[in-house]
C-alpha cells in the first residue's frame, strides 16, 4: 500500500496533497429489554484526498481504494475550481512512523460468548429490580487503521482500539417514565467492561427512585458539579471557543479570544491534549500529520492558548497543536478538542456544599451542546443542597450558562480529579468523535437551572 | 443470496451507493469543492428463528458476510420476524436527472450570490454555507422474492450566518432541500433577513408561565422528539411511551393532526418501500387530537402482533428501527403574524440548544433557547438570551391556542406550521 500511496503522490501538480487510507472492524451487541435486539459485526475500508492548489480546497472520499492518482488528480482539480486567496498551511517536519495501539487487553480476543455473559449479567441485575419497565445496555468495540501521508514527505500508519458501554434502565409507574443511565468507554482495554456490576445495580435503583423525585423549580443557583459533569461544562462551555477554526475568520472573535485575556480566578488551569497518554482522546499524531502536543488553554485564569489546524495555525500566526481530527475518512480533518481537563484546586466537595445555603448537586452527564457564546448541558443524577448538606434526590436538570460569566462565576475547584471517558464530541457533522473530559468537583455561583 | 439458501432460512442483502457534491462556503467565501461516493452493503439472515447481521464497505469482505452473519446468528434472541413478499410498490417520484446537471460553476454561483444578498447592508456578518447535489441508490433483495432498487436526487442549500457585537454573538439560518434542483434562493435571504431584524436589539429577560408561539422550526427543534418518541412502535413495545395503550384516544387539542406521508413526490424523506422492503404508505399518527396509529417496522410489530406500518428505516451497519419518512403537521386557522398580535407578554422561539437531552421518553422538552423574541403587547421587541423553556409535549399541545394557517417545509422531510401553546414554563437569568 505504501508503494501505491508514494505513487499516487507524484506528480500531482499541485501546492499541497494527502492521502488517507482507512479500514476498519465493529462488533456491536445490544439489548433492549431482556432481549438481546442486535449483534452485529461491520468492516469498512475507504480513503480520501485533500489538495490544495491555487486557492482553496479539493476533497474527495472513496470506497474503491483503485487508482489512486485518479482520485488525487480529482482532488486537485476540485482545489483549482475553488479559486481565490490561497490557503496556507504552518510548517510541520515531514515524519515516517508505524504506531501501534497501546493494548491491556484486546476486545477482539475476548469470544463474544463471553461478551455475552457479561452483559447478560447486567441485563438480569436491572430487570432484578422491582419497578424496572425498560433497559438499553449497548456494548461495541472497533478496529481502525489509518494510514496518512503527504506530499511532503510524510508517511504515518496508527491503529486504535476502543471499547464503549452504555447502560440506560427506564422505569415506569402509570404514565410517569424516569430513567438512569451512563456512558463509558476506554481506548486499548475491554478489561473495565466486566467489573460494572455494583454500578449497574445503583443505576437501576436510581430510575425507580426517580419516578418518586421532585423537579427542580426553575432558577438561579448555586451548583456544584461532580468530575463527570465538570468534564462536560469545560468541555462545552470553554473547550469549543478555543478550537481556532471558531474563531480565526472573524476579527471580532479574535478580539474577544485575545491571548492574555482573564476568564477566570487565578485558582483556575485547564489544558487539552492528545499527547496525555491512554485516554480516548491520546494519539500521537493527528490527522494532517502533526504530532499531538499538551495545550494550556487558560492559566491562573489568563488565556494563554488555543487549539490548531495546520491552517489555523498559520493564519493566527500561531504554532500547529496537533488538534486536526476527522472522525473517518468520509471527512477532512477539523480542529477538536482531544482530552480536555480543569486542574485540581485546593478545596474539598465538603468545603464547597458546606458554603451553600440553597443549591444544586448534580452528577453524571446525558449531552451538552455549545453556541460557543452560550452553552447548556443535563446531568443525569441530581440532589437540592440545602443548608450546606445534600438533601433530596430531583429529576435529571438541565444546566445552562453563559460563556463569560460562567468560568468567573467558578468560584470552588476541589483536588478530586476523575476522567470521564464515555463521552463523544459532535463538529461540522463529525460525530461521535471520541475524546476525553477531566475535572475534579467544582462550583459555580448562579448558573440556570432549567425546570418547571 | 445464494449462498444464504444453504445456510439459513431467510436472508436480505441491503446495499446503498451515494455520491454526493457539496460546494462548501466558510467566512463568506468559497472554501472547498467536495466529492463523496460511497458504497456499502449489509446482509440481514434469519437462521433457526435469530437474526444475524453483517455489514461492509470492503469489496474484500463481500464474500464473508454470510458467514459472519450466521456466526452472529448463533447469538441472536428468537424471533417469529418474517421478511415480506414481493408486493405492488407505489409510484414515487424522487428522481429528477436535472439534479446530477447542475453545474458546478453555477452551485457556486448560487452559494456566492446568495452569501453577496444576505451581507448587503450588513458587511459584519460572517456566513457559512453549503449548496449540494446527490444522487444515491437503495436496493433491496430478499429470500421471499423482493428485488427492488430505487434512486434519489438531492439538491440542497443551507446557510448560517454569525454576526458578532461585543460579547454577544447571534447565530441565525436557513435550510432548503428538494429531489428537484433549486434555483430560487430569495426564501432563504429573507428568512435570514427577518431573523436578523428581530434580533437587532436583546429584549429584558422574562419569566413565569408565558404563552409561547413555536414557530416551524421550534416545534422541530422541541417539541416534534418528544411527541414521536410515544408514537415510535419500539416504545410501544417496550413499554416505554406514555402513549401505550392509549388509540383511540384524545391525547392533544383536536386542532392538531399528524401524518406521515412518505409518498409526496420529490421530497427527499420520500420513498417508494421502506428499509427492509415494505411498500411506503400514509400513516395518520394523530387526527384531531386522538392518537390513531404507532409507527413499526417488521421486528416491533411482529413484537406488537400488528403489520409493519413500512416505517422502517437504517443505516448501513445497523438493522432497521421504527421512524417516520416524511412528516407533515396540519395546518390551522390562525396566521403566525396574528398570533404575534393575540400576545399581551410572551415568547417565539425558533431554535434550541439541548433539545432532546431531558427526559423525552416522558415527552419531556428543556432546553435552553438559541433563537427566540420575546412579545410585548402583540409586537416583538427583541430577541431574548440565557433562558430556558421547559414543559411536556403532551400539556403544551393539549393547552393549544392556535395552529398556524402558514405551514413551511424544514428541510426535505417535514412540514409544520407554527403552534401557539399558553403556558409554557419560561426561566431566565437576569442580566
Amino acid at each position: 500500500m505504501q508503494d501505491q500511496i508514494t505513487e499516487a503522490l507524484k506528480n500531482h501538480g499541485a501546492d499541497y496533497v494527502e492521502v488517507r487510507l482507512e479500514e476498519g472492524q465493529g462488533t456491536h451487541i445490544r439489548y433492549r429489554g431482556r432481549d438481546l435486539e442486535e449483534i452485529g459485526r461491520t468492516s469498512s475500508l475507504g480513503g480520501n484526498v485533500r489538495a490544495i492548489a491555487g486557492g482553496g480546497w479539493g476533497f474527495v472520499c472513496f470506497n474503491n481504494l483503485d487508482d489512486l492518482k485518479e482520485k488525487v488528480a480529482q482532488a486537485v482539480s476540485h482545489a483549482r475550481v475553488v479559486g481565490g486567496e490561497a490557503v496556507r498551511l504552518s510548517p510541520v517536519e515531514p515524519r515516517v512512523d508505524i504506531v501501534r495501539p497501546t493494548i491491556h487487553r484486546d476486545p477482539r480476543t475476548v469470544p463474544l460468548k463471553e461478551k455475552k455473559r457479561v452483559l447478560d449479567e447486567y441485563v438480569d441485575i436491572i430487570w432484578s429490580t422491582s419497578g424496572i419497565q425498560s433497559s438499553v445496555v449497548g456494548y461495541g468495540d472497533g478496529y481502525r487503521k489509518v494510514t496518512f501521508a503527504n506530499s511532503e514527505g510524510t508517511y504515518i500508519e496508527q491503529e486504535k482500539i476502543e471499547t464503549t458501554l452504555r447502560i440506560a434502565p427506564m422505569a415506569r409507574d402509570g404514565t410517569e417514565v424516569q430513567q438512569a443511565g451512563i456512558s463509558l468507554g476506554a481506548s486499548g482495554d475491554y478489561s473495565w467492561v466486566e467489573t460494572l456490576h455494583d454500578e449497574v445495580q445503583i443505576l437501576a435503583n436510581r430510575a425507580v427512585e426517580l419516578l418518586k423525585a421532585p423537579q427542580v423549580k426553575g432558577g438561579e443557583y448555586p451548583v456544584i458539579l461532580d468530575p463527570v459533569l465538570a468534564g462536560v461544562f469545560v468541555h462545552e462551555a470553554f473547550g469549543h471557543l478555543s478550537e481556532a477554526d471558531h474563531v480565526y475568520e472573524s476579527d471580532h472573535l479574535k478580539e474577544i479570544m485575545v491571548l492574555g485575556r482573564r476568564f477566570g480566578g487565578s485558582h483556575l488551569n485547564i489544558v487539552d491534549g492528545g499527547a496525555i497518554p491512554d485516554l480516548r482522546g491520546s494519539y500521537k499524531y493527528d490527522d494532517e500529520g502533526t504530532p499531538s502536543t499538551r495545550t494550556d488553554l487558560i492559566r491562573e485564569g489568563v488565556l494563554v492558548g488555543r487549539l490548531h489546524s495546520r491552517e489555523t495555525a498559520f493564519k493566527m500566526k500561531e504554532v500547529p497543536s496537533g488538534n486536526a481530527r476527522a472522525i473517518s475518512f468520509h471527512f477532512p480533518p477539523i480542529v477538536r478538542m482531544t482530552n480536555t481537563i480543569i486542574e485540581p484546586g485546593e478545596a474539598t466537595f465538603e468545603e464547597m456544599v458546606a458554603d451553600v445555603k440553597e443549591g444544586v448537586y448534580a452528577r453524571n452527564w446525558y449531552g451538552g451542546m455549545t453556541s460557543m457564546e452560550m452553552f447548556t448541558f443535563s446531568a443525569r443524577e441530581a440532589y437540592m443542597i440545602r443548608n450546606g448538606k445534600v438533601a433530596e434526590l430531583l429529576r435529571p436538570v438541565m444546566l445552562s450558562g453563559n460563556l463569560f460569566t460562567s468560568l468567573k462565576n467558578l468560584d470552588a475547584i476541589a483536588s478530586d480529579i476523575e476522567m470521564n471517558q464515555g463521552g463523544g464530541c459532535g463538529k461540522g457533522g463529525q460525530s461521535p468523535l471520541p475524546v476525553s473530559n477531566g475535572s475534579p468537583h467544582i462550583r459555580i455561583r448562579n448558573c440556570l437551572v432549567g425546570g418547571t | 443470496m445464494d449462498q444464504t439458501r444453504k445456510v439459513a432460512q431467510e436472508a436480505e442483502v441491503f446495499s446503498v451507493s451515494t455520491r454526493v457534491t457539496p460546494v462548501i462556503f466558510e467566512a463568506n467565501r468559497l472554501k472547498m469543492l467536495e466529492t463523496r461516493e460511497t458504497h456499502g452493503v449489509s446482509l440481514r439472515i434469519i437462521k433457526d428463528g435469530r437474526v444475524g447481521l453483517a455489514a461492509t464497505s470492503n469489496q474484500k469482505d463481500v464474500a464473508k458476510l454470510v458467514s459472519t452473519a450466521v456466526e452472529l446468528a448463533g447469538f441472536g434472541s428468537p424471533t417469529s420476524l418474517e421478511l415480506p413478499n414481493s408486493a405492488t410498490y407505489p409510484l414515487v417520484n424522487v428522481y429528477d436527472p436535472l439534479v446530477e446537471e447542475v453545474s458546478i460553476e453555477n452551485m457556486i454561483e448560487i452559494g456566492e450570490s446568495l452569501i453577496d444578498r444576505i451581507r448587503e447592508g450588513n458587511a459584519d456578518l460572517l456566513c457559512d454555507g453549503r449548496v449540494a447535489k446527490s444522487v444515491s441508490t437503495v436496493s433491496l433483495k430478499n429470500s421471499k422474492g423482493v428485488d427492488v432498487s430505487y434512486t434519489k436526487s438531492v439538491f440542497s442549500i443551507g446557510m448560517e450566518a454569525m454576526l458578532v457585537r461585543g460579547e454577544d454573538m447571534l447565530f441565525v439560518g436557513e435550510r432548503k432541500s428538494s429531489c428537484n434542483p433549486i434555483t430560487d434562493t430569495t426564501f432563504i435571504k429573507e428568512s435570514i433577513q427577518r431573523q436578523l431584524e428581530l434580533s437587532e436589539r436583546v429584549a429584558d429577560p422574562i419569566t413565569g408561565s408565558l404563552p409561547v408561539i413555536f414557530t416551524p422550526y421550534g416545534v422541530a427543534g422541541a417539541l416534534l422528539g418528544p411527541l414521536l418518541a410515544g408514537f415510535n412502535g419500539r416504545n410501544i413495545v417496550q413499554g416505554s411511551s406514555p402513549l401505550v395503550g392509549r388509540l383511540g384516544e384524545q391525547i392533544v387539542d383536536k386542532q392538531i393532526s399528524i401524518w406521515d406521508d412518505p409518498l409526496l413526490p420529490y421530497v427527499p424523506g420520500s420513498r417508494t418501500i421502506d428499509d427492509e422492503g415494505v411498500p411506503s404508505q400514509r400513516n395518520a399518527l394523530i387526527d384531531c387530537g386522538v392518537a390513531t396509529k404507532f409507527f413499526y417496522d417488521l421486528q416491533t410489530a411482529c413484537q406488537a402482533g400488528t403489520v409493519s406500518t413500512g416505517s422502517a428505516s437504517r443505516s448501513l451497519g445497523s438493522l432497521p428501527s421504527p421512524s417516520v419518512g416524511v412528516l407533515v403537521i396540519g395546518e390551522g386557522g390562525l396566521s403566525y403574524d396574528d398570533m404575534v398580535k393575540d400576545i399581551e407578554e410572551g415568547l417565539i422561539v425558533e431554535s434550541f440548544l439541548g433539545a432532546g437531552m431531558g427526559n423525552v421518553l416522558a415527552g419531556d422538552f428543556d432546553a435552553n433557547v438559541l433563537l427566540g423574541y420575546r412579545v410585548s403587547k402583540g409586537k416583538p421587541v427583541g430577541r431574548v438570551k440565557n433562558t430556558m423553556i421547559s414543559g411536556n409535549v403532551y400539556q403544551a399541545l393539549s393547552n393549544l391556542l392556535a395552529v398556524g394557517s402558514d405551514p413551511r417545509w424544514l428541510g426535505g422531510s417535514l412540514k409544520a406550521p407554527a403552534l401557539y401553546c399558553r403556558d409554557i414554563s419560561v426561566s431566565a437569568k437576569s442580566g
